[in-house]
Formats: structure tokens, C-alpha cells, sequence
């Protein structure tokens, strides 16, 4: 069995250049499937993916109810719903009560997806001004899973990265271009 | 701690609670969407100081008061009025015009939770004058959810919130008429209760709810998995009337059912459906006749819906109320 079979994402505010930083330089047949929660609010538009899709080499999508998981994909959780991975590697999306006051709240996403890849992951924190992540990446860690969190110093905005850092012992810290890299190494794709 | 190695004995002790609540009190949450559901448990598990999901099946089968808290957590789910107002608009636009010459319409909400939705759509019956000949059914299998909805009390903090969905929905008063204050909690108007019927139906194990003219069942089905999502979607198309529309939540789609193709569209990204004339399935039922061609029962159904739209039409003429809708 490889090592990983996804990489899950969580990224608030300033997530949005962070997120392209990071993918400008991942490869359209990157070998996983990927999925992002963003704290994006409610009323966000679909323009949204094809402004992204601009940047970004990868299929970018919303996440859908009981999609199947494909690699190659950059999965956004949909706006004012959270996002789960079920064991049988389809999404769930759920209107359950807002988490670190987040809809889609990335402790939710990263939770369920260390349970049902098996620790078989990578969780990245990017740049975010609350606490959101902290728990979910924890829970990677503690199934096995690598834990990236982006450097507070150079984070639009650290509290987020710090949070993280406080809660787990982080395998690494990086600077976003350098969590591209590590992905590749980690991963192989190049 | 090694959650490595008891992932297996968590799914297996989930499979085994799951089917204690079933056979105990009858409810079944096989068939949920289970990420959401261990989400759940493990909430109750934090807050009761639980360690092992085998120590909940031993208090769900013991414990009765333990069990209804814990379906209370299974049926919380967040809802308003008039979430996402697009929706609302379009149904006021786009589907209440065609109701204006039924002699009667019947609505059925379900999985109504606490009642927000009720509500919204029998505001807006009201405001395009609908509502006198209609009769909304309202249900959900959870008892606390539906006391509540049948209460219709709202705090003020999220009768706000709910205020800038109704005007973005297109509303047409002042939306505080409808509601009284009490301390700090916002009554809703008694007199939009008079044609709600409030009920107990479980959609995972109970029977069709007939003959609707719009089936209102918005995130309800996120929860469920593909199995009983199909099954659900069954229930609807029996229980609904040749062109009754079915309202989907923004993010859930009938098209990866096996009921997509009784479906048309109405409008996509607001998930309204409309259901197509049923003689088609029913005539090759009744006669077994493999002569009876694809072709002339597409011919047959749009002859019907066509002579349909006709007495729709003449209907509205002897009324009066022509030039006023286009059906």
C-alpha cells in the first residue's frame, strides 16, 4: 500500500493566494486526490472555481454529496456546508451547527478523512486568523498521518499556523513555495 | 493512544449501536451518511465522559433518557427561513403561477426539523394568495424537532437573520407582521398554523405520503447514504402528483437517481424538479405488451399532458382569470 492516499487542505483568511501559491507548482496528474476547506463565505458564487482553475493546473471542483474521491482533483468544500470523507472514499456534505464558528469547518473535513484514509495522509494548515484545523490535524497525526503547517512568520495572517503548531507536534514548518516541494518529495509526483 | 489499530473495532461497534437503536426503539440510522453520524457519537461520548462506543450501546439499551438525548443529537441539524432566498424567489416566480388553477394544493415539508422552512413557504402561499386552498404537511421523525416546530418560537437574533433572507427572497411586508414578541423570543403568526398538519413519518422506514403537489425536502438528504437517497427519492415520486415539483437543497440532485428520468428540470441551480406525466410506465405495466413502443407512449404522454394544459387552460378561462397565467 503507498504511503499516502490524499492530502486534505485548511485555509482561511489570506487562503486564497496561499492556495494558488501552493499549486501553481503541482503538476494536472499529481497522483492524489486533494481536498481544501476554505472559509469562504456563504453567499460565494461558482465564479469562484473558474477564477481559481485560472491559476491552477489541477481540476478545481467543488466538492459534490457522494462523490466519488479521484486523484488528480482539488476538491473545495461547497460554501455553508461542511465537507467528510465517508470510509468508502465518497464525500458527505452536512449543514450540522458551525465549528470553530466555521462552515465548512476544516477540523470536520480533517477528521473524517484521517478516519477514513487510515492516517494514510497529508494535512496542511495555511494562513487563517482563527483556530479552525488545530483538532483535525491533530487527529492526522495521532492516526499516523504527516502534518505540514505553514510558517506563521511569513503567513498573511499566523494565528491559524500557530494554533496548529500549539495543539500537534507538526512534522514540518514551511514556507508555502517549500510546502510544494516537501508535497512532490513526500509524494513523488515529480 | 493507537487509533491505527481500533478503527475496525470503532466501525464494528458503531455497526452494533446502530442496529441496538433499531431494534430497540425502532429507529434506523443504518443508512446515514456515517461520517456525520460518528460525529455525533463522538460528541455525546465527550460530553458523557464515555470512552468506548461499547459503553453507549450498554447505556441506549438501559437507558431511556440517555438514548433520547442521543437521538437528539442524531437530529440536530441547522436550518432557517428562507435559506438560500434564490430558492424562495424561484419557487414564487416560477412554480406558485402554476398552482394558481388547482382547485387545491398540498405541500408536504419533510424532514421539516424545527419548522423554519414550514413556515417560509406558508408565508409565501400567503402573500400570492395560495394559501386558503392549500394544506402543508409537515414532517419529521423526530418528536422534539416537530413540538418545536409546532410552537413556531424563534429567538430575535435569528428572526434578524432571517428578515434579510425574506427581503433577499423577494418578500413583500414588513416581515416582523408575522411575528409577536415574548420576552426574548419571537412567536410566530398563529394564523399560519391553520392549514399545517404536523406529524411523525421517518423517511427511512416510513410509507408514501400521497398525492402532493410539491414535495419540500432540502438538506434532508445530505445525510443519508446512496442506498436510502434512492429509496427516499422512490417514496417522493410515488407520493407526488403528475407535475408536482420536488425542492431539493442547493447541493443534492436527483439526476445519480434511479427516479431521474420522471423528472424534469424546472430550474437547475435552485434543484426545483417537476415530475412528468405518468401513463408511460403504467400502460406497459398494465398490459405487459412489449408492442407498445417506446415511441407511441411518448406520443401518448405528450398527448395527455398537452389535452392536460388545455382544461388547465379553459379551467382558468370559465374563472375569469384568463390572460392572468400562461399554463
Amino acid at each position: 500500500m503507498r504511503r499516502y492516499e490524499a492530502v486534505v487542505i485548511g485555509a482561511s483568511a489570506g487562503g486564497l493566494d496561499a492556495l494558488k501559491a501552493l499549486f501553481t507548482g503541482l503538476p494536472d496528474d499529481f497522483p492524489l486526490p486533494i481536498a481544501a476547506v476554505l472559509h469562504l463565505h456563504r453567499n460565494t458564487k461558482d465564479e469562484l472555481i473558474t477564477l481559481m482553475q485560472r491559476d491552477i493546473r489541477l481540476t478545481v471542483k467543488y466538492a459534490q454529496d457522494k462523490e466519488k474521491i479521484k486523484k488528480g482533483v482539488l476538491y473545495i468544500a461547497p460554501p455553508d456546508y461542511h465537507l467528510l470523507v465517508e470510509d468508502d472514499k465518497t464525500f458527505s456534505l452536512s449543514v450540522d451547527e458551525h465549528v470553530n464558528y466555521s462552515r465548512p469547518s476544516i477540523d470536520v473535513l480533517f477528521e473524517s478523512a484521517a478516519d477514513a484514509f487510515r492516517g494514510h495522509i497529508i494535512g496542511i494548515i495555511l494562513t487563517g486568523a482563527n483556530k479552525d484545523g488545530s483538532m483535525g490535524l491533530k487527529r492526522i497525526k495521532a492516526r499516523g498521518g504527516t502534518a505540514i503547517v505553514e510558517n506563521p512568520r511569513s503567513a498573511q495572517f499566523p494565528d491559524m499556523p500557530l494554533a496548529a503548531i500549539s495543539e500537534t507536534e507538526v512534522d514540518y514548518i514551511l514556507d508555502v513555495n517549500e510546502i510544494t516541494c516537501k508535497i512532490d518529495e513526500l509524494v513523488g509526483a515529480l | 493512544m493507537d487509533y491505527y489499530d481500533s478503527e475496525d473495532n470503532e466501525n464494528l461497534e458503531i455497526e452494533l449501536l446502530l442496529e441496538a437503536i433499531n431494534a430497540k426503539y425502532g429507529y434506523d440510522f443504518k443508512s446515514y451518511a456515517r461520517a456525520s453520524i460518528k460525529r455525533r457519537i463522538r460528541h455525546r461520548m465527550s460530553i458523557a465522559g464515555i470512552k468506548k462506543i461499547t459503553e453507549i450501546i450498554e447505556r441506549v439499551i438501559y437507558d431511556r433518557a440517555f438514548f433520547i438525548e442521543l437521538l437528539g443529537d442524531f437530529s440536530i441539524s441547522t436550518t432557517e427561513m428562507f435559506r438560500d432566498p434564490d430558492f424562495f424567489q424561484a419557487m414564487r416566480k416560477d412554480v406558485f403561477p402554476a398552482l394558481q388553477c388547482l382547485p387545491f394544493i398540498k405541500v408536504w415539508v419533510a424532514g421539516c426539523s424545527t419548522g423554519e422552512e414550514v413556515y417560509s413557504i406558508g408565508i409565501m402561499l400567503k402573500e400570492e394568495n395560495l394559501y386558503d386552498k392549500a394544506m402543508i404537511y409537515a414532517t419529521d421523525y423526530s418528536d422534539k424537532s416537530l413540538s418545536a416546530a409546532k410552537e413556531g418560537v424563534f429567538s430575535i437574533k435569528s428572526v434578524k437573520k432571517y428578515a434579510a433572507n425574506y427581503t433577499d427572497a423577494g418578500g413583500i411586508q414588513s416581515f416582523s407582521n408575522y411575528f409577536t414578541a415574548k420576552a426574548d423570543s419571537a412567536v410566530i403568526d398563529p394564523s399560519l398554523r391553520q392549514n399545517m398538519v404536523f406529524s411523525i413519518h421517518n423517511l427511512a422506514s416510513d410509507g408514501v405520503f400521497g398525492e402532493m403537489n410539491i414535495i419540500l425536502c432540502r438538506n434532508v438528504l445530505i445525510y443519508f447514504n446512496r442506498g436510502l437517497q434512492n429509496k427516499v427519492f422512490g417514496l417522493f415520486t410515488e407520493s407526488l402528483e403528475d407535475g408536482g415539483y420536488l425542492c431539493l437543497g442547493s447541493k443534492e440532485t436527483i439526476r445519480l437517481s434511479n427516479f431521474s428520468d420522471n423528472y424534469d428540470e424546472v430550474l437547475k441551480d435552485e434543484k426545483i424538479y417537476r415530475r412528468n406525466i405518468r401513463p408511460v410506465s403504467y400502460s406497459q405495466k398494465i398490459n405487459g405488451n412489449t408492442a407498445v413502443t417506446p415511441e407511441f407512449v411518448t406520443k401518448g404522454g405528450e398527448l395527455i399532458r398537452d389535452m392536460k394544459s388545455k382544461i388547465d387552460e379553459l379551467d382558468c378561462l370559465i374563472r375569469g382569470e384568463s390572460g392572468k397565467d400562461s399554463v
